[in-house]
């Protein structure tokens, strides 16, 4: 047996102390990196949109000049857009999510159903965009209208919903589900009554966060072929829209200067339409969260 | 003691038989038929996915030889005699993927393992939301970021870099990427026994040997695992390469030039006036299937991965 050299051992205790405060510097430094680019964005954006940010910005509509373009058809799209996103993708979601924690058996087609959500969270946003151009603009003729562009959306945010409220009904602890039967609740009455209101927090907060997905996603509306300049408000679901990223996007894309400025003003919009939402969710999650 | 009279009161059984006869005994059996029908909703995504790409490909592949698609090296579908060979636009892909993955995998993995290994849980718990808001800024953000920004600064330093690029998208892409990769791989190293760190510093290790030999080994598959997903996210993504790589498809592997990637391919097709019908807006279709076939190859992979090869403590 080769023994221990205490010598060495000592000679070298030195170095490798210092590799480890290295080594935990650089990771600290890595860490700071995202910080530090996103400080860098937030300010970057700001100083450029600010002045562009008046009251004017959101009374007018897209302009050929700088100066007068305006938000208004871009962020009253993006509220059409989420009326018809809401309902759908939460419909859907929490009955796909039900039908798996509470009545699902074991067997081929639950695990099949799981895998597919999954690999549907994995697709590519833009391949969406495809589908919807295909099924909802051209099969179901529903053209370029709100209605295309939100069930194209519903699709797109439907596994991040399913997986959140999947979460969430989980959580319920048997005990609560067990004392409903107890009282002779039927099964339905259980998941209506019991389960679904001890959920709902959780539901809230993950449906809110798909939802801000949904607001910020440019690339299936591309695809799908919602108009990126456009002067009017939509009356109806089946009317013809543009929303805010789609709005970013037309003004990056030009070439002066003056729309960058313009773009920055609409991107401090969208984020703060987004940290609206997203503190909800927080304030959602702190407050009707309940510990079992 | 008086026997209650049977019409005040109900023994449990009969409850519970009278109530079974009622209607509510026919939601019961119904709502679970109507909830299996939204899930199956989510299989018929699926099918519309594949069955969408599938048919509208061949069209375009009745019109376009499929072996000029995959192995062609031009590019060219608005050129008088159009050429439609895919290479150029994935080697596109391929460049940004790359790039992004230099800079997102040393950095999310070191910032995993600060927040995992060295931070206190006061510097987790204010870092944590700060990187949930880097992953949830949306993709035209950044987009607008690499082109006013990033391309900016880049050409300062580099004279020679063009207005597009693959590398300002690049690095952009692996900053989006990047809180995905420490989010999860965070998860898979946290999820490493305690115990085993503790038997590695009874033997003498520092953190870092600790670290190095005992716990990355120990939560490799759902590290690499996150690694997949995040590139196969960065496969996908649109918005950052149409605004920042511009419009040229390209076989060099030079990423000071203008670039095309798949999704930013299908992009300028679909703002263009390509109309319905034509071997163009087909084409989209069939750089969406390829596109798809890439991301789920990687995703499938990732799954694999995760379960295959997962150390059970």
């Amino acid at each position: 047996m080769k023994l221990i050299n205490k010598n060495h051992v000592v000679k070298k205790m030195p170095t490798r102390l210092a590799v480890n405060s290295i080594c935990k510097g650089l990771f600290f430094l890595a860490t700071l990196f995202g910080l530090l680019v996103l400080a860098i964005l937030f300010y970057r954006i700001f100083t450029q949109g600010i002045g562009h940010l008046n009251f004017d910005f959101f009374q007018n509509f897209a302009s050929r000049r700088p100066e007068e373009a305006g938000v208004k058809a871009a962020l009253i799209g993006s509220i059409w857009l989420m009326a018809v996103v809401t309902p759908v993708s939460l419909l859907l979601g929490v009955g796909t999510a039900i039908y798996l924690e509470e009545y699902a058996r074991k067997n081929w087609i639950t695990s099949f159903i799981k895998l597919n959500i999954s690999n549907l969270a994995g697709v590519p946003s833009i391949v969406f965009g495809l589908l919807g151009l295909t099924v909802f603009v051209r099969a179901l003729a529903l053209d370029r209208s709100v209605l295309a562009a939100g069930l194209t959306m519903s699709l797109l945010v439907l596994p991040v919903i399913i997986v959140a409220a999947q979460e969430a009904i989980r959580s319920v602890p048997r005990d609560l589900r067990e004392a409903s039967y107890g009282m002779g609740a039927t099964k339905w009455q259980t998941i209506l009554k019991v389960v679904l209101p001890a959920a709902i927090p959780g539901i809230l907060t993950g449906g809110i966060l798909a939802l801000s997905r949904a607001i910020g996603e440019t690339a299936p509306l591309v695809v799908v072929g919602i108009p990126l300049f456009i002067a009017f408000l939509p009356q109806s679901v089946m009317d013809t829209f543009t929303v805010l990223p789609m709005q970013i996007y037309n003004w990056t894309s030009r070439p002066q200067e003056e729309f960058q400025q313009v773009a920055a003003a609409g991107i401090i919009v969208l984020l703060a339409l987004l940290i609206l939402m997203n503190s909800i969710a927080v304030i959602i999650r702190n407050k009707f969260q309940k510990r079992y | 003691m008086l026997e209650p009279k049977q019409t005040d009161t109900y023994s449990v059984q009969q409850l519970i038989l009278e109530k079974k006869s009622k209607k509510r005994w026919n939601i019961e059996k119904l709502i679970p038929k109507l909830l299996f029908l939204t899930a199956v909703i989510s299989v018929l995504i699926t099918i519309g996915i594949v069955l969408t790409l599938i048919f509208e490909t061949f069209i375009f592949f009745e019109k376009v030889s499929i072996v000029e698609f995959l192995t062609g090296h031009k590019w060219l579908p608005f050129a008088s005699t159009p050429s439609f060979g895919v290479m150029p636009l994935v080697v596109g892909t391929l460049k940004v993927t790359v790039i992004a993955a230099i800079v997102a995998v040393p950095i999310g993995l070191a910032t995993a393992i600060f927040l995992s290994e060295y931070a206190s849980e006061k510097t987790r718990r204010i870092i944590k939301p700060i990187l949930e808001v880097l992953a949830g800024i949306p993709t035209i953000v950044y987009g607008f970021f690499a082109l006013t920004f990033v391309t900016p600064v880049l050409r300062d330093i580099f004279p020679s870099l063009d207005m597009f690029n693959a590398i300002s998208p690049g690095i952009v892409v692996g900053i989006m990427i990047m809180p995905m990769i420490a989010s999860l791989s965070e998860d898979a190293l946290v999820s490493v026994p305690k115990s085993i760190r503790e038997g590695a510093y009874a033997l003498g290790a520092t953190k870092l040997e600790t670290t190095i030999k005992v716990v990355l080994p120990a939560a490799m598959s759902g590290i690499v695992a996150s690694i997949v997903l995040a590139l196969s996210r960065a496969i996908g993504e649109t918005m950052i390469v149409s605004v920042a790589g511009g419009s040229t498809p390209s076989m060099s592997m030079d990423v000071t030039n203008s670039i095309q990637t798949m999704t930013a391919y299908i992009v300028q097709v679909s703002t263009g006036d390509a109309g319905y019908g034509t071997t163009i807006y087909y084409s989209i279709y069939a750089v969406g299937m390829t596109l798809f076939v890439f991301t789920l190859i990687m995703n499938l992979l990732a799954q694999f991965i995760s379960r295959k090869f997962r150390e059970e403590y």
